[in-house]
């Protein structure tokens, strides 16, 4: 019995897992250039769910989203979410994080997390007024499965989820590898100021980081309302956390690092979901799945800190 | 041109805030249930705090204030002193928390969970909750034991901050938030889910009913006498922050704040250091979370989330990390700001909404502002006052007083051995 269900639970780790991976990407984009943790990620990933929801929600009521092709619907609401949240991330960095540059390393961490408490309760406070509710029901836009195999099915959606998380890392690897931006941004995570003197101007390339990692969480978002239904202001902390733990287990700054990360960290917590309740006599069920997480998180930071793929680094006085 | 004005600004006058007292004190008494005034007796301790006069007077006023006019104007009133007994025990919180915070610069998120720690050890105890693990119908204990229990409370929280330290401090700066908050959120679920295989802490239904402290056959469940508790471990707790922080271990985990390598390279052990100042500001949250569950004769996890961590951290960050004064102050106002002012002007709203002015959606209560309030404070202090509201003073060691001083005559320290030793060479 318990073998049985390791297909199934093994492909709801990889849905999971695709989108810590997305997440991370943006933790580790602005780490890798910063060192800073940019704690309100969470949050726009958050906001990213509602504004998808919002979106389809306002399509269906106008009445366009019932005629409307599923994949051109999705699509419509990730651009626009990916827009809004890009500008979202842009701005917070340019309010609450850029006139700390050069402050101790707690100050801006402090108000990153302020901005994370903010958008929490703006966010509730705006569908407070708009819809008298906080929790919201997204129009689901995918039904039906597909049977992997024959041992395993997978809901449509979660496919989707797949593979739009697939394409998103295959395009920002692409951006970063091959294009002048990307070039820059890695010149400026690998030493701003030397990047600074080869004309490339910082400030540009940190507000492209926040741009690209604020869309890529806000699309992310998208897809986990779309993946899980119902969404409310406080969803992003949680997966926030997790999404962070996948990065740090990659190898914070390491961009495939963290795409790994998230896949792995997904599946291992599926894994703990579902087994350490039968293994453990149900002494310690699927309650604890937060626990293993979190758990992991502190095991890598203690034993191998630069993580699966990062390179370990010296402290220089 | 501000700031010029500002340091000719020597103080207070003494009998400014003499009668601020005295009016406010006086209002109170003849207006009962006056707000107003019950916030001006006790934003009369920061008056006093900024009065010109030697401190000596400022400690008598102070204990004045604290321990005899306010007991005697409010202390009917059930209400005030809840309030003042709820601040008193964030205040000593955030004096804890700002050891941790605010002497060794350790960034911890996790801080309810020794707070937890500390209730629960009462809680478990004090109820028929330990027979679930314990043999022999020992339990329920009475209300007396609730004294030994703080002793108790103090040094469970020492050990888990220990616990948690030991693996924990070893990753530092923005990694130990993360760390300590992972940390705090598993005690949290940890706690909240404990009801089986064992049942220890009763899981998501909490324990209940948590007996009031007893001294000599008299019941202190009211809010008065838990003031005075709660004032108790305060000054408890101010001096032993006091002393902390001018003692060798304070000035090792400033050294550590400023600069861990060079810290160590001095010669500090960096762990040992560091958890010194875990356990010492766990071991205040634990003391303070055996007050609170006594006080609140129930818990459960829902008292113990990452919010209360981040409330913590916003009054120790807003006052002024390292600050003691500072802390209190910031507490002070962060509590006040919940307990009070956002339930004043909840109330407020909700007059108006009855009588039909507005239409108030209930997520819209003001009551429920905490999120926005915390995050806008955290991030106009990180921008605007990274150091708070008021500073800790940097203890200047005048180089001339060493030089003047009467052990200086000759070379210091290391370097007097020297000359010593050259000087016998010569001879």
């Amino acid at each position: 019995m318990l073998l049985s269900i390791l297909p199934q639970v093994l492909v709801d780790g990889l849905t999971l897992g695709f989108m810590y991976a997305v997440v991370a990407l943006g933790y580790t984009m602005v780490y890798g250039i910063l060192e800073f943790i940019n704690f309100a990620h969470g949050e726009i990933f958050m906001v990213g769910a509602f504004v998808g929801t919002e979106v389809l929600l306002i399509t269906d009521a106008i009445g366009a989203l019932e005629g409307m092709n599923p994949y051109v619907a999705l699509f419509m609401t990730l651009i626009i979410t990916m827009i809004l949240t890009g500008a979202l991330g842009v701005g917070i960095e340019r309010l609450a994080y850029r006139p700390l540059r050069g402050a101790p390393r707690l100050v801006p961490l402090i108000s990153a997390i302020g901005v994370s408490f903010l958008l929490q309760d703006v966010v509730r406070f705006t569908e407070a007024i708009a819809r008298n509710e906080f929790y919201l029901n997204t129009p689901v836009l995918f039904s039906g499965t597909v049977s992997v195999f024959g041992i395993a099915t997978i809901p449509i959606k979660g496919l989707v989820v797949i593979i739009l998380a697939i394409v998103l890392m295959i395009a920002l690897t692409l951006f970063i590898g091959k294009t002048k931006w990307g070039i820059a941004m890695r010149a400026v995570a690998l030493d701003p100021s030397t990047a600074s003197l080869m004309t490339i101007n910082v400030d540009k390339v940190i507000m492209l980081t926040f741009l690209i990692g604020s869309s890529l969480g806000g699309a992310t978002g998208v897809l986990f309302a779309q993946n899980y239904g119902t969404i409310d202001p406080y969803i992003g902390f949680i997966l926030g956390m997790k999404a962070f733990t996948a990065a740090v287990l990659g190898g914070i700054g390491n961009l495939r690092g963290a795409m790994v990360g998230g896949v792995l960290l997904g599946m291992l917590e599926s894994l703990a979901g579902a087994y350490m309740g039968p293994l453990t006599n149900q002494a310690f069920g699927a309650e604890y799945k937060d626990v293993f997480a979190f758990s992991i998180l502190i095991l890598v930071l203690l034993f191998k800190p630069e993580g699966l793929f990062g390179e370990a680094v010296k402290e220089k006085v | 041109m501000a700031n010029l004005v500002w340091k000719s600004f020597k103080g207070i006058p003494l009998y400014v805030t003499l009668i601020w007292i005295a009016v406010f004190s006086l209002l109170l008494h003849f207006l009962d249930k006056s707000v107003l005034s019950f916030l001006g007796i006790l934003s009369s301790i920061v008056l006093l705090y900024f009065t010109n006069t030697s401190n000596k007077i400022k400690l008598a006023i102070g204990a004045l204030v604290l321990i005899v006019i306010i007991p005697l104007v409010a202390g009917e009133n059930r209400y005030y002193m809840e309030v003042a007994s709820q601040v008193g025990i964030y205040v000593a919180m955030a004096l804890g928390l700002n050891i941790v915070v605010g002497f060794a610069g350790l960034l911890d998120l996790g801080y309810v969970a020794f707070f937890a720690a500390g209730a629960y050890a009462y809680a478990i105890f004090s109820t028929s909750q330990a027979n679930e693990f314990i043999a022999g119908n020992l339990f329920p204990l009475s209300g007396d034991w609730f004294w030994p229990f703080l002793i108790v409370g103090l040094i469970v929280a020492a050990i888990f901050g220990i616990l948690l330290g030991l693996p924990v401090l070893r990753v530092k700066g923005d990694y130990l938030a993360i760390v300590t908050l992972g940390f705090g959120e598993i005690i949290r679920i940890v706690f909240n889910n404990l009801d089986k295989p064992i049942n220890i802490t009763n899981g998501p239904q909490g324990i209940t009913p948590i007996p009031a402290p007893e001294l000599f056959g008299i019941k202190m469940g009211t809010p008065f006498y838990f003031y005075f508790i709660v004032l108790f471990i305060i000054a408890f707790i101010v001096l032993a922050n006091i002393r902390f922080e001018h003692s060798r271990l304070g000035r090792a985990w400033i050294a550590i704040r400023e600069d861990e390598l060079a810290a160590q390279s001095m010669g500090i052990s960096l762990l040992n250091t560091k958890l010194a100042a875990f356990a010492t500001g766990a071991s205040f949250a634990g003391v303070v979370g055996v007050i609170f569950a006594a006080k609140q004769t129930f818990i459960d996890p829902t008292s113990f989330t990452l919010m209360e961590s981040i409330g913590i951290l916003v009054m120790v960050i807003l006052g002024g990390s390292g600050s003691i004064p500072g802390v209190i102050l910031g507490a002070a106002f962060v509590t006040l700001l919940q307990v009070q002012l956002l339930k004043e002007f909840s109330n407020f709203l909700h007059s108006l909404q009855q009588s039909g002015i507005i239409n108030l959606p209930n997520q819209l209560d003001p009551s429920k502002f905490q999120r926005l309030v915390f995050g806008i404070m955290l991030i106009f202090v990180a921008l605007y006052r990274p150091n708070g509201l008021i500073p800790a003073k940097r203890k200047t060691n005048d180089l001339g007083a060493i030089k003047s001083s009467p052990f200086s005559s000759g070379k210091l320290g290391i370097l007097s051995k020297l000359s010593q030793s050259s000087s016998t060479k010569q001879s």
